[in-house]
């Protein structure tokens, strides 16, 4: 019990201490994982990453998970989860109470009129990034390409995308072996 | 009722998003579509406070979709949702580690993935500049075109990839930095 509480605790630490998620998660779980608790090697920490990132959901997540899974079995990867995420339910279920009573003041409309045009330049950002990763050769563009287009246009799940494309990256790999 | 299909809303979102932070978007705004909890341009406002406050990004638009559809308890059922197929799938790979990363074939579905990830966070980003950048009620062309918001798009991109001092700041900074010029200049 007292090895989950620690689970717990870590990795609330990792939470509350990391903006943005993802790779800015990387250096609060050095520190309080690797450096602090020596609950994993750094090697392992960036296996466990590499592998949050191409598994389906939040990579803090996955990260979590195995880390706690690691210390404690299934236990341990389910307190290590909920401690990750427990910084953000209440800080954002805060802030999401607040920001309703405020909504209507034209100021604060103003401000996040702004800020809206930030947040498209920073998915740019990110798209960018992801883009250099993703699209390796003219195939993946054209899923890219595919996707995008279907997903701006028609209103499918996203589902729908994420299987096609993995079924495609499949056959797309297997065509390559035999030519 | 509406707390069971928050909590299946995000397990699907957390079972087929890939790639993280963001990839939670384009569930988001099928969510909206689909059954009309909230607006896309109450998404663009979730992205920059999940952006400028701690968390995982995933997890920050998960629980804040869930206060905003049904309180305290839609943000607890969100969050849980969303993590319940990450630990499932997680705790089972973790398992067989070594298998499932020499695995040809999951190499090879995350070739077709990784680019189809991309290209449904590009998408998102699209809905979000029509509702920031471009006003397509306008009747007039002239009118369709937020230059305000177009010139503070400009300016934040060149910060933050082409003006070294200010490259690697975080996001909050220019969250910040946004918000203060909506006021200003009363976009």
């Amino acid at each position: 019990m007292k090895k989950l509480w620690e689970l717990f605790y870590a990795f609330a630490i990792v939470g509350v201490t990391t903006f943005g998620g993802g790779y800015a998660m990387l250096p609060a779980l050095q520190r309080e994982v690797v450096e602090k608790r020596k609950w994993a090697t750094e090697e392992e920490l960036m296996d466990w990453y590499a592998i949050g990132q191409c598994t389906p959901g939040v990579i803090a997540v996955n990260t979590a998970t195995f880390a706690g899974e690691k210390q404690a079995g299934t236990a341990g990867g389910i307190a290590a989860t909920l401690g990750v995420v427990f910084p953000s339910l209440v800080i954002i279920t805060i802030i999401a109470a607040f920001i309703q009573g405020f909504a209507d003041i034209p100021a604060v409309q103003h401000a996040f009129a702004g800020i809206r045009a930030c947040v498209c330049v920073l998915i740019l950002n990110a798209v960018v990034k992801l883009w250099k990763k993703s699209v390796i050769d003219y195939k993946c563009f054209a899923v890219f390409a595919v996707v995008f287009v279907g997903s701006v246009f028609l209103h499918l799940s996203p589902v729908v995308y994420v299987i096609a494309a993995g079924l495609a990256g499949f056959l797309l790999k297997r065509l390559e072996v035999k030519a | 009722m509406i707390l069971l299909r928050l909590f299946w809303e995000f397990f699907k979102t957390g079972l087929f998003s890939v790639g993280g932070g963001l990839a939670t978007l384009p569930f988001i705004y099928s969510m909206a579509d689909k059954t009309g909890w909230f607006t896309h341009q109450q998404i663009a406002d979730m992205i920059a406070v999940a952006e400028s406050t701690p968390g995982p990004i995933g997890i920050n638009m998960a629980t804040y979709v869930g206060f905003t559809t049904a309180g305290v308890a839609g943000s607890l059922i969100a969050t849980l949702g969303i993590i319940t197929p990450d630990i499932v799938v997680i705790l089972i790979i973790a398992r067989f580690l070594q298998k499932f990363r020499d695995s040809r074939a999951v190499q090879d579905v995350f070739y077709g993935l990784r680019p189809a990830s991309t290209a449904l966070i590009a998408a998102a980003g699209w809905g979000v500049v029509k509702i920031s950048l471009l006003d397509l009620s306008a009747g007039v062309l002239a009118a369709v075109f937020q230059w305000k918001a177009i010139i503070l798009a400009v300016v934040i991109w060149l910060l933050t990839n082409v003006v070294k001092q200010t490259k690697k700041l975080h996001p909050l900074v220019f969250i910040a930095i946004s918000a203060v010029a909506g006021i200003v200049f009363s976009f």
